[in-house]
């Protein structure tokens, strides 16, 4: 569906813009939902004790709502950075398509309601969990720290870190140390992802004065740092194959992309350019930086069922 | 408020009504599915 909707402000006579649906739709970033979905079914599928299909259903929903809402308060305390960067002028807020007041009430409510639909279907420590996610991701993120530190996308990445930990949870009721590794996989993850992004649209976040790597430490200390998290984050890609927490499906397939990962991060630290017309690692990286992820945990859950799916091809 | 943005406004509340609804109605029949489920797997 496009969430680039092509709806003109509406205002009533009290003043007040009628927002169409699709724009509230727009706040949810539905693009970045899909990764998020994903992990957070993954972490599900790999644990050791598996949901009621309804109510994994419903637990995975809590997770995607959840996201909405984080994603809504976040457009609407940055509405004013969003107005001054090209990517982000075409939302709903920037754009003067819906009033902040109705963007708050959205994010909140949906959120509210994210955990109570957690609760209800899994568990409380799968809501609590998904409750501190939202209020990190918010608080944390977007309210303190973004605008403070060039550090902001590392503490960032916390909060994305947290749907398998929430599909672990919701499955098993508990946290051990295999969703504690997909955490910090996805933790470490983020920094060589994002500011692989922001050194192509570094203009972009310079000009909206978010203190971002790129802005403040430059291009060559950024490439730096971005491989500087790319190692441990092989190493923990890994780590669940010799620890016997993941079977061979699962950590050959993490070998070989993690090692590809590190190939492209080299590239990026060699890549002198300041220009994006020449940042072709960069965006190299970018790109396989999300396909890795979805192999990574796509390979994790087919490593978990294979036993089931071998018995089940043996018995037909 | 001309014509044109009276219609556009009814049509958008409309809209979002109907959206309303459905997800509304989406919840019921989950929330429904979701006890039953329970009592299924308590029992």
């Amino acid at each position: 569906m496009n969430t680039r909707t092509a709806t003109v402000p509406a205002r009533t006579s009290t003043g007040h813009i009628v927002a169409d649906w699709r724009d509230f739709y727009a706040l949810t970033k539905p693009g970045v939902m899909k990764l998020v979905v994903f992990t957070g079914l993954a972490g599900m599928l790999a644990a050791p004790t598996q949901l009621h299909p309804i109510l994994a259903f419903s637990a995975i929903l809590a997770i995607a709502l959840a996201h909405g809402a984080a994603a809504t308060l976040n457009q609407w305390y940055e509405a004013d950075i969003d107005a001054v960067m090209k990517r982000t002028a075409d939302r709903p807020l920037p754009a003067g398509r819906m009033d902040r007041e109705a963007a708050l009430h959205f994010g909140v409510g949906l959120g509210v309601f994210s955990v109570i639909l957690m609760g209800i279907a899994a568990n409380w420590l799968a809501a609590a969990t998904l409750a501190a996610a939202i209020l990190f991701y918010v608080c944390i993120y977007t309210i303190w720290l973004k605008r403070r530190t060039p550090q902001n996308i590392v503490i960032g990445g916390a909060a994305g870190a947290f749907p398998p930990l929430i599909g672990w949870a919701a499955a098993t009721g508990e946290i051990t140390l295999m969703p504690i590794l997909l955490f910090t996989l996805i933790f470490l993850w983020t920094p060589p992802h994002f500011w692989a992004l922001s050194l192509f649209v570094n203009a972009d976040y310079a000009r909206a004065g978010v203190p971002m790597m790129t802005v403040v430490a430059g291009t060559r200390s950024t490439r730096r740092q971005m491989l500087l998290y790319t190692m441990p984050m092989t190493a923990v890609a890994i780590a669940p194959w010799p620890l016997g927490l993941a079977g061979p499906i699962y950590g050959v397939t993490a070998t070989v992309l993690s090692l590809v990962f590190l190939a492209l991060a080299i590239a990026v630290v060699r890549n002198p350019s300041t220009k994006t017309a020449h940042m072709v690692p960069e965006k190299r990286l970018f790109l396989f930086s999300i396909a890795y992820l979805f192999a990574l945990f796509g390979a994790l859950v087919v490593d978990a069922w294979a036993p089931v799916i071998l018995t089940i091809g043996a018995g037909a | 408020m001309t014509p044109e943005e009276e219609d556009i406004i009814r049509r958008r509340q409309k809209s979002r009504a109907l959206v309303t609804a459905l997800i509304l109605g989406g919840l019921a029949i989950l929330f429904y599915l979701i006890t039953i489920t329970k009592l299924v797997v308590a029992s």
